[in-house]
């Protein structure tokens, strides 16, 4: 890199990953509890994907019965600890809250099921799940992200012997090592994994599927097969300059991110980040609090059509990124090492199929913003190479599995799916319930008289 | 103008606000410092024999993470040297002429010893004395207090040793903690009491540690009951101070005593027919300075309805007691809901559905439910409404016209008229006939 931002100080680097949301004290957790009105058949329920029965466990928590809170979440939903970090709940349970209809706050529920979460961890979590008789048949998932770590802890207690198969030497997938710091940190994705584990569930990490075991092979060990692979990197930009030292994918920063070994991960004293998904906005305020001193958002659309949620907006603009939009990158510029990317300057069209308006260049309109660093954050490929190798799978135009959405089923009866890999990119909290429900799928497959092997 | 002046069994203060015999009328300094914040009167923390409180006292309740909804105590009657009460009471209303100064007195039942502490009080240049009858622990079963408030005859008997030498107005402060308070009340008129006083605390055990198995509060180990104020007894207080007022018996001034936490309370109190109110529980939460809004909501309230003194509005809602024989049976409410104003919380379906009358819909419209009242079947309890966290969505509306009012006394009246029995099946009848189906 040509101009590599300084390192900061240990502590300045702690501060800048701080928690955005502070844990509620146990007295603020009771106040905040009270003013839930015990809704009947709440919104705010309907409105998480997992479904939690959010007053029920509001309500425990008031009454200070915290055990019979946690377990209430876990009825709904394997990774509460996540979803309690990093769900958008904004425009999730608490968008939904009835108090948003009568102009008060709406209930803290993030923050209320973290209370209950930690609080469950701090007591060492004590057993509130009983598995049933174990029903000799054996279920292999591919993957331990949030959508494989909530199928195995369900099919676990159904009484099933599940092994989780994981390529990366840690646990977790993105909840490890994707969710921003400042929303939560490694060890609170790996409490999670450390729960789903004591249901007796094995995960082998560091173990590649079609790398180092063959999916035929595992239909062979199996009974059936969970996929939650998940997507990959950022797709290539296309654009020259690409290969140049000082390009990279945003997951591969991210990751390095996550490693926490702050000191080690190097940013740009000026850092351009192609995209305005809520992965670009986490990529450019990780750069920015790492030290990089200025960290550009180029869009070839408007604010408008932006992908990001607005709250992930509102917090980019707080750590001073600026944003160039309706602009898009034409080449990196630089001989050995990045030093600046073209781009130009577009203008909005008619709407496309999703309802977004096109964009299209403004001929000449070129000019160049000199950076150090460019980071590839438009979107995450499937991955497809690994998934057409499977037999029978059908994947759409996307390159998304296909599943039947009752059962998480595939086109191959014995392969089952969901999370990220189903619907190219949600959040943590669709993969949980496409795990969890994928489970009951599985099962009920494989009581049928002709499932299974 | 407004003027909040009153007048209760000829003592006089600036406005209806007294501080009630406790905790916060201990002291010379604390009756002065609520002076200056506007009190109008206080009752001085009860003085006479000999006590010793134990350390822990006041157990709270707190409902839904609201503090001190309820408070309990163990504390005994004023445990400062009664020379010291003395002087400091004629040092204060030497202070404070236009204030009432009103001394809570306690002594063993014996003639001489009441004749004596009646006189010393009077030479403190007081404005009147309250009896305590009322305190339920620790007193009584010295029997004092509420030992002497619960048998009408003691009640009677030392009021008159009192009223033999007083040269002030005599108000008894009753306990609440009796099967009828009217007999204690007419017991005080007989003797010549001034004016009543109402309620003292009432006979309660807080709570129980549910990791100790202890009592709340909690001496050592062990603890007992106490005595219950604050808002949680307000409506018990109501209720009491309403049977004495519309008590023809009885036919006094009265004080207000009961979980009077603001303005609003007050006025309440005062529409039941007391002429002062006096505050402990609230004080002892907030500080004296509550009377700040106090007054002032008083003010303003009383500007808005046009009313220029508390005279005007002095038990102005008791002519509204009644007994249920004299309902209108015929008189038909059923609920409706604003659907603009609905924020859907379900509250008034599952209420209506698990402890009602089975009579709102849930149905779902646009990703949420609509409720709605099946008209034909709501039998206007109002749960509904009560339950509604949106002020004015759920209205209980009349629907009948007024013109067939039957009361429960006068349908009896006219079954006996007609030689008909009360049975379910004229009952039935007499529904039927009006519309009304029960099922
Ligand atoms: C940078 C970033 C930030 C995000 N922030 C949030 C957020 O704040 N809130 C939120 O709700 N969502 C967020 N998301 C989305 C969320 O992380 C995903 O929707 C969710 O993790 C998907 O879960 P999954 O289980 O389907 O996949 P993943 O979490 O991606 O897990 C897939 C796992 O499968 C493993 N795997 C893949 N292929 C194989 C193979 N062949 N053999 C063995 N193992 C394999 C991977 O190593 C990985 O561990 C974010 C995503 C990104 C990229
Ligand atoms: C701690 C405490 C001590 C009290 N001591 C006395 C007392 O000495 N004499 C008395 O007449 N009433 C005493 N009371 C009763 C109060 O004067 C008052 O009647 C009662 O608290 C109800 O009013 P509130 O709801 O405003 O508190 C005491 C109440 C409390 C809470
Ligand atoms: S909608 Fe809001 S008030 Fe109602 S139960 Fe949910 S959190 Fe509580
Ligand atoms: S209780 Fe009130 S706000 Fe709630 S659903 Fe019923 S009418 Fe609507």
């Amino acid at each position: 890199m040509k101009n590599i931002a300084p390192k900061l100080p240990v502590e300045e680097y702690e501060k800048n990953f701080a928690e955005l949301h502070p844990p509620l004290t146990s007295n603020s957790a009771i106040t905040e509890a009270n003013r839930c009105l015990y809704c009947y058949d709440s919104p705010c329920m309907k409105a998480c994907p997992t479904h939690i029965d959010i007053s029920t466990f509001i309500k425990k928590i008031s009454t200070g019965n915290l055990l019979g809170s946690a377990k209430t979440i876990y009825e709904s939903n394997w990774v509460p600890l996540t979803c309690a970090k990093a769900c958008p709940v904004e425009v999730l349970c608490e968008g939904a809250c009835v108090y948003n209809l009568t102009g008060e706050k709406p209930i803290e529920i993030g923050r209320l099921q973290r209370f209950a979460i930690e609080n469950y961890f701090s007591k060492g979590m004590p057993v509130i799940f009983h598995k049933s008789p174990v029903n000799g048949k054996s279920v292999g998932v591919i993957g331990s992200g949030p959508a494989g770590l909530a199928c195995g802890a369900e099919l676990s207690l159904l009484g099933y012997k599940v092994t989780i198969y994981e390529s990366n030497k840690i646990p977790g997938g993105l909840n490890t090592w994707g969710i921003a710091p400042y929303k939560m940190r490694r060890e609170d994705s790996l409490k999670e994994v450390e729960m789903v584990k004591s249901f007796c569930v094995e995960i082998k990490t560091g173990t590649m599927i079609g790398r180092d075991i063959k999916v035929a092979e595992l239909l062979n060990q199996h009974d059936a097969i969970f996929l939650g692979v998940g997507l990959g990197e950022s797709p290539p930009l296309s654009i020259p300059g690409e290969k140049l030292p000082g390009v990279i994918g945003a997951l591969e920063f991210i990751e390095k991110v996550k490693s926490e070994n702050w000191e080690d991960v190097h940013v740009g004293k000026r850092v351009a980040v192609i995209g305005a998904g809520n992965t670009s906005i986490d990529a450019a305020t990780e750069a920015k609090r790492l030290g990089a001193e200025q960290v550009f958002i180029i869009y070839r659309r408007s604010d408008v059509e932006m992908p990001a949620y607005k709250f992930e907006y509102d917090l980019a603009k707080k750590d001073g990124i600026v944003f160039h939009f309706l602009t898009s990158p034409k080449r990196i510029v630089g001989k050995y090492f990045v030093e600046g990317i073209e781009c130009l300057k577009m203008k909005l069209g008619a709407a496309d199929n999703y309802g977004r308006r096109r964009s299209s260049p403004i001929p000449g309109s070129e000019f160049i913003i000199p950076v150090d660093m460019v980071i590839k954050a438009i979107g995450q490929e499937t991955k497809s190479s690994f998934l057409s190798s499977i037999p029978n799978l059908t994947l759409d135009n996307e390159g998304c599995v296909v599943v039947n959405p009752k059962n998480f089923q595939t086109t191959n009866p014995r392969i089952f799916a969901g999370g990220d890999c189903i619907n190219g990119g949600k959040e943590v909290v669709n993969a949980a319930y496409d795990g969890k429900n994928a489970a009951h799928g599985i099962d009920k497959f494989l009581s049928l008289p002709y499932g299974g092997k | 103008m407004v003027d909040l002046s009153i007048n209760c069994a000829g003592i006089k203060s600036p406005n209806p606000f007294w501080l009630a015999s406790a905790p916060p009328s201990n002291s010379a300094y604390q009756n002065c410092k609520a002076f200056e914040h506007g009190w109008g009167g206080t009752v001085w923390k009860t003085i006479g024999e000999p006590v010793m409180n134990v350390f822990n006292r006041y157990g709270g309740l707190d409902y839904n993470g609201q503090k001190i909804f309820g408070l309990n105590n163990i504390e005994l009657i004023s445990d400062r040297p009664i020379e010291v009460n003395l002087r400091e009471i004629a040092e204060t209303k030497k202070l404070w002429p236009d204030r009432a100064v009103v001394v809570s007195l306690m002594v063993e039942s014996k003639r001489e010893t009441w004749h004596e502490i009646v006189k010393r009080t009077i030479d403190t240049g007081c404005d009147g004395i309250e009896l305590n009858y009322g305190c339920p622990h620790g007193m009584s079963e010295r029997g004092m207090g509420a030992a002497v408030g619960q048998v009408p005859e003691y009640c009677k008997m030392i009021t008159e040793w009192v009223k033999e030498v007083s040269t002030i107005p005599v108000i008894v402060k009753l306990t609440p903690n009796v099967s009828n308070i009217q007999l204690p009340a007419r017991a005080a008129k007989a003797a010549g009491a001034d004016g009543i006083s109402l309620i003292n605390t009432i006979n309660s055990i807080i709570g129980i540690n549910l990791d100790t198995f202890e009592l709340k509060p909690n001496v050592g180990s062990l603890g007992g009951h106490g005595g219950y104020a604050g808002p949680a007894v307000k409506p018990i207080a109501l209720h009491l101070l309403s049977q004495v007022a519309i008590d023809p018996e009885v036919n006094l001034p009265i004080s207000g005593i009961g979980g009077i936490s603001n303005w609003r309370d007050a006025l309440e109190f005062i529409l039941l027919g007391a002429s002062s109110v006096q505050v402990c529980t609230a004080v002892m939460h907030y500080g004296f300075r509550i009377i700040n809004d106090m007054i002032e909501g008083m003010i303003n309230w009383m500007e808005s309805k046009n009313i220029s003194s508390l005279d005007q509005i002095m038990g102005k809602s008791l002519p509204r007691i009644s007994d249920f024989g004299n309902f209108d049976l015929l008189n038909r409410t059923i609920a409706r809901i604003d659907q603009k104003k609905c924020i859907h919380c379900n509250l008034c379906y599952i209420a209506c559905e698990d402890a009602a009358h089975q009579c709102i819909d849930l149905t779902p419209v646009n990703g949420h439910n609509q409720t709605e009242v099946r008209e034909k079947d709501c039998v206007g309890c109002a749960l509904c409404s009560l339950v509604c966290p949106v002020e004015g969505c759920i209205s209980m509306v009349r629907i009948d016209d007024g013109s067939a009012s039957k009361t429960w006394n006068q349908l009896l009246e006219d079954f006996k008229k007609s030689g008909k029995k009360l049975t379910w099946e004229n009952l039935a009848e007499f529904q039927h006939k009006h519309g009304i189906e029960i099922d």
